[in-house]
């Protein structure tokens, strides 16, 4: 079952050159999907759109079989209830001057979620593997790593049914990095995600499907280990030719 | 230790109320590729800092830095500023603000051409610099030269900026190149590209490597003998390929298990 569908999606700044390009591809509901591409492949753009944030000015997008309509209030606010992001520097992505509590029950707030706020906050710290305690708390008490746990505690405490993840582990430090793809994994189980990376290597760690975003194209969709083990177009194999790769030879660890 | 060309005794790097990096000792040959692999906070980047005489005033550093038979500690600036050139240069990790933005890229690599050619005493004249520049541009295989020159930082490419940045470091005529995660703000096809410049640079000129990165898999490409640092303290150090398969310490086996992780996915196994 299809919980969001791009469909020939076409966008430009202005009267600016075409940033996307006749985009189409599929996200069922339950599967992680990695958008891969390097600056200037349109995958931030993409995600602005996917996000509501701005509309397509060509073909349409699709969530849960109806279009998304970013220039409807009534609608967006819906669509936020289903639909939350986690972005990429938690330095900024999280309001300083207030408690890690407020922060994480705003979506709550904001969407007019019934129930113990306080409650819901607490169970998602919880499932982020950090104590309740966090939540009486300000963000400069936390490291880069933690901060993104509650930015995920945010974007999960409303229960969406899917989460846009914009770079959220490029930022961090390897062995943090490695605890909060454990972390999306975790959680991705529960929910549909949809990963934009430059980085394959956790794309290819936590995504089983991988659409290869250039200049504003898609140049290669479909399952992630078919891609990686037999790229068809010449972008992708020389992108996957240039990613270092860990020296080889028996590891003993 | 005659043919060391940079060596580091017992570094110690403090403010008032800080060790930021303790006891550090290494030492790099002539023509090595040295890698230091940390993440934020190590003091890995300090420690270059300290090699090239540039901390901030409110560090204070303790132990000895010899580079080419000289000691880099307590040394007067003036001595330093030669050295920093004729010794030792350095490529950071933003070219864009590495280069001044109001400069044509040409007459910023002329800057460092101009002071060694007078510094060796060698015809510093207008036609002898630009000729200079021509053989640098064409050494780190930048495309049509007589663009560039006349092209500003923010006109060309990220990688191309890179490039310039390495033409400027060795239009020196360094001993010992210092590379501060130069790939980290670049896509990974230009990465590739810069990592493989950097590495036939060194081989083809015969320096020495200061490799700096956080980046376990790019250290691996670069350099032969590597150091793990951690919190300001040497974990571990040893040729690359030893350290990146077989880890002794319990820390960096956990790095190498988180990057051997994501690169094991690359590989499309089911």
């Amino acid at each position: 079952m299809t919980l969001m569908s791009v469909e020939n999606v076409g966008f430009a700044y202005g009267k600016g050159r075409r940033v996307l390009e006749d985009i189409s591809f599929t996200v069922p509901r339950g599967s992680n999907v990695g958008l891969v591409g390097e600056s200037g492949s349109g995958k931030s753009t993409l995600l602005r759109l996917m996000l509501g944030l701005d509309s397509p000015q060509q073909g349409r997008i699709l969530f849960d079989g109806a279009p998304l309509e970013a220039r409807d209030r009534r609608y967006m606010q819906g669509y936020r209830k289903r639909v939350q992001a986690v972005f990429q520097d938690p330095y900024s992505s999280l309001n300083p001057a207030h408690r890690i509590g407020r922060i994480v029950t705003e979506p709550l707030r904001s969407l007019k979620v019934p129930g113990d706020h306080r409650k819901m906050a607490e169970e998602a710290i919880a499932s982020v593997g950090l104590s309740a305690d966090t939540l009486d708390r300000f963000p400069h008490q936390f490291s880069g790593g933690q901060r993104q746990r509650i930015a995920i505690a945010r974007a999960i405490v409303a229960r969406p049914e899917l989460v846009l993840a914009d770079e959220a582990v490029s930022a961090l430090d390897l062995s943090t990095r490695v605890r909060v793809v454990d972390l999306f994994e975790e959680i991705s189980e529960r929910m549909t995600m949809i990963f934009v990376s430059h980085d394959i290597g956790v794309v290819a760690a936590l995504c089983d499907q991988m659409v290869v975003l250039d200049r504003g194209r898609i140049v290669e969709a479909g399952a992630t280990k078919e891609i990686l083990r037999n790229p068809q177009h010449a972008y992708t194999k020389s992108l996957l030719a240039s990613i270092p790769r860990m020296p080889e030879g028996s590891v003993t660890l | 230790m005659m043919s060391d060309l940079l060596n580091v005794q017992g570094l110690t790097l403090a403010t008032p109320d800080k060790v930021l990096v303790e006891d550090l000792s290494f030492s790099i040959m002539t023509g090595e590729r040295f890698g230091v692999i940390g993440e934020s906070g190590s003091g890995k980047s300090l420690t270059s800092l300290a090699i090239t005489g540039l901390l901030a005033p409110s560090i204070r550093p303790t132990g000895r830095v010899t580079l080419a038979g000289e000691e880099i500690i307590g040394a007067p600036e003036k001595r330093l500023v030669r050295m920093r050139g004729d010794a030792v240069a350095t490529v950071f990790q933003e070219p864009l603000t590495a280069l001044d933005p109001l400069m044509p890229l040409g007459r910023q690599i002329a800057g460092p051409v101009r002071r060694r050619l007078k510094r060796t005493g060698q015809d510093a004249g207008r036609a002898a610099v630009a000729r200079e520049v021509q053989a640098l541009l064409e050494q780190v295989r930048l495309p049509e030269p007589e663009r560039l020159i006349r092209s500003y930082p923010h006109e060309v490419s990220g990688g191309q900026r890179q490039r310039v940045a390495i033409a400027m470091a060795l239009a020196c005529q360094p001993r010992l190149l210092i590379a501060d995660e130069p790939t980290t703000a670049l896509d990974v096809t230009t990465q590739a590209e810069i990592v493989r410049l950097i590495t036939s640079l060194v081989e083809e000129l015969g320096i020495a490597l200061l490799f700096i990165s956080h980046d376990l898999a790019v250290v691996g490409q670069v350099a032969e003998r590597v150091m793990v640092m951690r919190d300001g303290r040497m974990i571990e150090t040893g040729p690359a390929q030893q350290v990146l398969t077989r880890p002794a310490d319990s820390y960096t086996r956990s790095l190498v298990a988180a990057a051997r992780r994501f690169d094991e996915a690359l590989e499309g196994q089911p």
